[in-house]
């Protein structure tokens, strides 16, 4: 089992290599999407298959993740002529070249962190800082507001699959209001890059640059 | 019963202000839900509410010391709102700097959402599990955007956007926080524990050191990126200057020291499993970095609601630096919250009419203030000598009570800066505060009109500051010794 949820752990990390690397927008949110299940997959490793609430938490988790976040994405932009091309603003090598000084770092803070009884804790260090800090790169990095939300999104994955791993049990209320706000901060932010569209006609943030102070 | 209802009043009413559909009504109701949540705050000093759903809700000292501010600050809002939403017409209207034409969101959403707003700060107030609080301030963000939105262009939108993506992910961060200090108990034994805060003081002994550390450096970024801290600032001199001049009150009174609950409440728990003085150089050290921020960027200001905003960076700091520094420097910073909560609420309202008045955030252009609008120039006077720490005003004396604090403690380095940088923003916004208020009125003999609503709430705590800076009502002092309690013995 443990080796199992290693493998989904290394997969998540791949996806947010993938991001990092991909040029089209709806690759970018198909991959986001595909996180969303490995999310689930991981749940159900961890857990267990045998209690129902394991599986309808999974299911939730996959029905958010996998499909409502990809769906609120892909409407935002619908009407918008930025289906092709996701233009960085840093190229896709350096952006690669980000991934391995992350994966660096994440390695060695996950060294620092160490538990001797939970053998799944190291990876999963590992697995959600190397998220976080790719979702941060997204975020910093990209030009186009969705790509931000993508960022956001890879990020708190990151902090979801690390909650996972350790199986941490939440009662069901709390699980469900931090979905619920996640829920809500994506649908919110899928209506705010619909009206950025609208407001400049673009979704290029590199142009919303009027609110600032010169010291 | 109390504080289900104290929950249940501002979620109710703000999803009946999105059904309502006649403009009169939605505002009273506005109003009624306003009078009745203070009420139930002000009850709930007298008659101890029961803890709701287990452990989940519990309304301690320090809860209510915060929700009386935030209900306070809310009630000021509502009645500022009576007039300034009679005044935010519908339809179109001209843009105050670029004279573009823009439209409001709809008057229901935005009372909606204010409402929801509210509900969600009396969550993250009323609750001691650590996740209940996350849920509760991840709420408050996302009710609050749309409010800064309420003016649908392209400045607000960036603000809106820059606001809504740095909390977010700040508070993501602070999730892990609380996943790292669920681990930190179960790194030894390998039993989790309910994440309430008396649990984790029970459990102290048995908590794993650099979990700990690691998750508190953690909650720091992630609620000091809510609370305003220096760098995590960045959205907030944005979001303050483009929400509604009511929206900036509470985003700076009532918001903020809801993030800084979340901080407050984990000091307990490292103040009994001996990592309180980690934490506290840490408040320090961002304390006095927020202050250095702030006094930068104040004393090049041209805007006067960028200025309130790094205000409000600086009064984080001051709160930061004197809980960092402990024992009389903390009494005095869960004072000074009060205090700030109160001036810069009553500035943010002030800066409204003079936004209405002039047209214009350019302090240059705000000319004469005096002779056209002389109640609000005399208010904002008064309120600028009580934000910046002038006497007789209360927020000299809790800035004096967290030096003295400082000095007591030996931390003179650090009370030399703190007493350096407060004159350097004394300075920075006095000059702005009198080019305003004196010379010559640009539009000659044109006095304005000032309704009694506009300056009505601002009067009332220009008056509580000056009564808490010569005299400190034993109910306040009391509530202060109380809620410094309850954050920790060091």
């Amino acid at each position: 089992m443990d080796h199992f949820s290693d493998l989904i752990l290394v997969a998540l990390m791949l996806s947010a290599v993938a991001l990092l690397g991909t040029s089209r927008i709806a690759g970018c949110i198909r991959i986001s999407a595909a996180q969303g299940g490995l999310l689930a997959l991981l749940l159900l490793c961890v857990r267990g298959t045998g209690s129902p609430y394991f599986w309808a938490l999974a299911g939730g988790i996959a029905v958010l993740k996998g499909i409502v976040f990809p769906w609120l994405l892909r409407r935002a932009i619908r009407e918008t002529d930025v289906q092709c091309e996701n233009i960085p603003s840093v190229n896709y090598l350096l952006s690669l070249g980000w991934a391995a000084v992350s994966f660096a770092v994440a390695s060695w803070i996950s060294s620092l962190l160490s538990v001797p009884f939970h053998q799944a804790a190291s990876p999963a260090v590992a697995a959600a800082v190397f998220m976080i800090f790719s979702g941060f790169f997204l975020i910093v990095a990209r030009r186009l507001a969705l790509m931000q939300v993508l960022g956001f999104v890879t990020l708190e994955n990151g902090v979801y699959a690390f909650g996972l791993a350790l199986a941490y049990d939440f009662p069901f209320l709390v699980e469900l209001g931090i979905l619920l706000d996640i829920f809500v901060a994506v649908f919110v932010m899928g209506i705010m890059v619909f009206r950025i569209h609208r407001a400049f006609d673009h979704i290029d943030t590199r142009q919303m640059t009027n609110l600032k102070d010169e010291p | 019963m109390i504080l289900l209802s104290l929950l249940a009043v501002p979620l109710a009413g703000g999803v009946a202000a999105f059904v309502v559909r006649s403009d009169a009504w939605r505002r009273r109701l506005l109003a009624c839900a306003a009078i009745l949540h203070t009420a139930l705050t002000l009850a709930a000093w007298r008659i101890v509410p029961a803890p709701v759903l287990g452990e989940w809700l519990v309304l301690d000292r320090l809860g209510l010391f915060f929700l009386t501010i935030t209900s306070l600050l809310f009630l000021a809002c509502a009645v500022y709102g009576l007039h300034y939403l009679r005044t935010e017409s519908a339809g179109r209207q001209e843009d105050a700097e670029e004279s573009f034409l823009f439209v409001n969101a709809p008057e229901a959403r935005f009372t909606g959402c204010l409402l929801l707003f509210l509900a969600a700060m009396t969550l993250v107030l009323a609750t001691r599990h650590l996740a209940i609080l996350w849920i509760g301030i991840e709420a408050t963000t996302l009710a609050s955007a749309p409010l800064i939105y309420f003016h649908r262009h392209h400045r607000s939108l960036e603000a809106t956007w820059k606001y809504l993506l740095i909390c977010s992910v700040g508070i993501a961060l602070a999730l892990l926080g609380i996943f790292f200090l669920a681990l930190s108990a179960s790194v030894e034994s390998g039993a989790s524990i309910p994440l309430t805060v008396d649990h984790f003081v029970g459990h102290a002994a048995s908590l794993n050191g650099r979990w700990m550390k690691a998750a508190f450096l953690c909650f720091l970024v992630g609620y000091g990126t809510k609370m305003g801290l220096a760098p995590m600032h960045t959205w907030l001199p944005d979001a303050h200057s483009e929400a509604p001049s009511m929206v900036s009150a509470l985003l700076s009174g009532a918001l903020l020291n809801c993030a800084m609950v979340g901080i407050l409440r984990l000091l307990p728990i490292y103040d009994a499993a001996g990592y309180a003085a980690f934490c506290q150089s840490l408040l320090v050290k961002f304390g006095l970095f927020s202050m250095l921020v702030a006094a930068v960027f104040i004393i090049a200001q041209r805007d006067f609601k960028r200025m309130l905003a790094y205000s409000s960076v600086e009064h984080m700091g001051i709160l930061a630096l004197g809980i960092g520094i402990g024992g009389l420097a903390k009494w005095g910073a869960v004072l000074h919250a009060v205090n700030h909560s109160l001036a810069k609420a009553m500035m943010f309202l002030l800066a409204g009419n003079i936004l209405r008045i002039y047209k214009t955030k350019t302090i240059a252009e705000v000319k004469g203030m005096l002779r056209r609008a002389p109640v609000t120039a005399a208010l904002w006077t008064a309120g600028f000598l009580a934000i910046a720490g002038a006497p007789p005003f209360g927020i000299f004396l809790s800035e004096f009570i967290i030096l003295r604090g400082m000095f007591q403690g030996g931390h003179f380095w650090a009370g030399g800066a703190y007493l350096l940088l407060l004159s350097v923003i004394f300075v920075g916004m006095a000059g702005a505060v009198t080019s305003m208020t004196q010379g010559e009125s640009c539009c000659e003999g044109d006095r304005v009109k000032e309704p009694f609503l506009s300056f009505a709430p601002s009067l009332v705590f220009a008056v509580f500051l000056l009564i808490t800076g010569l005299w400190i009502p034993p109910f306040l002092q009391n509530a202060v010794e109380q809620a410094s309690r309850i954050v920790g013995v060091f």
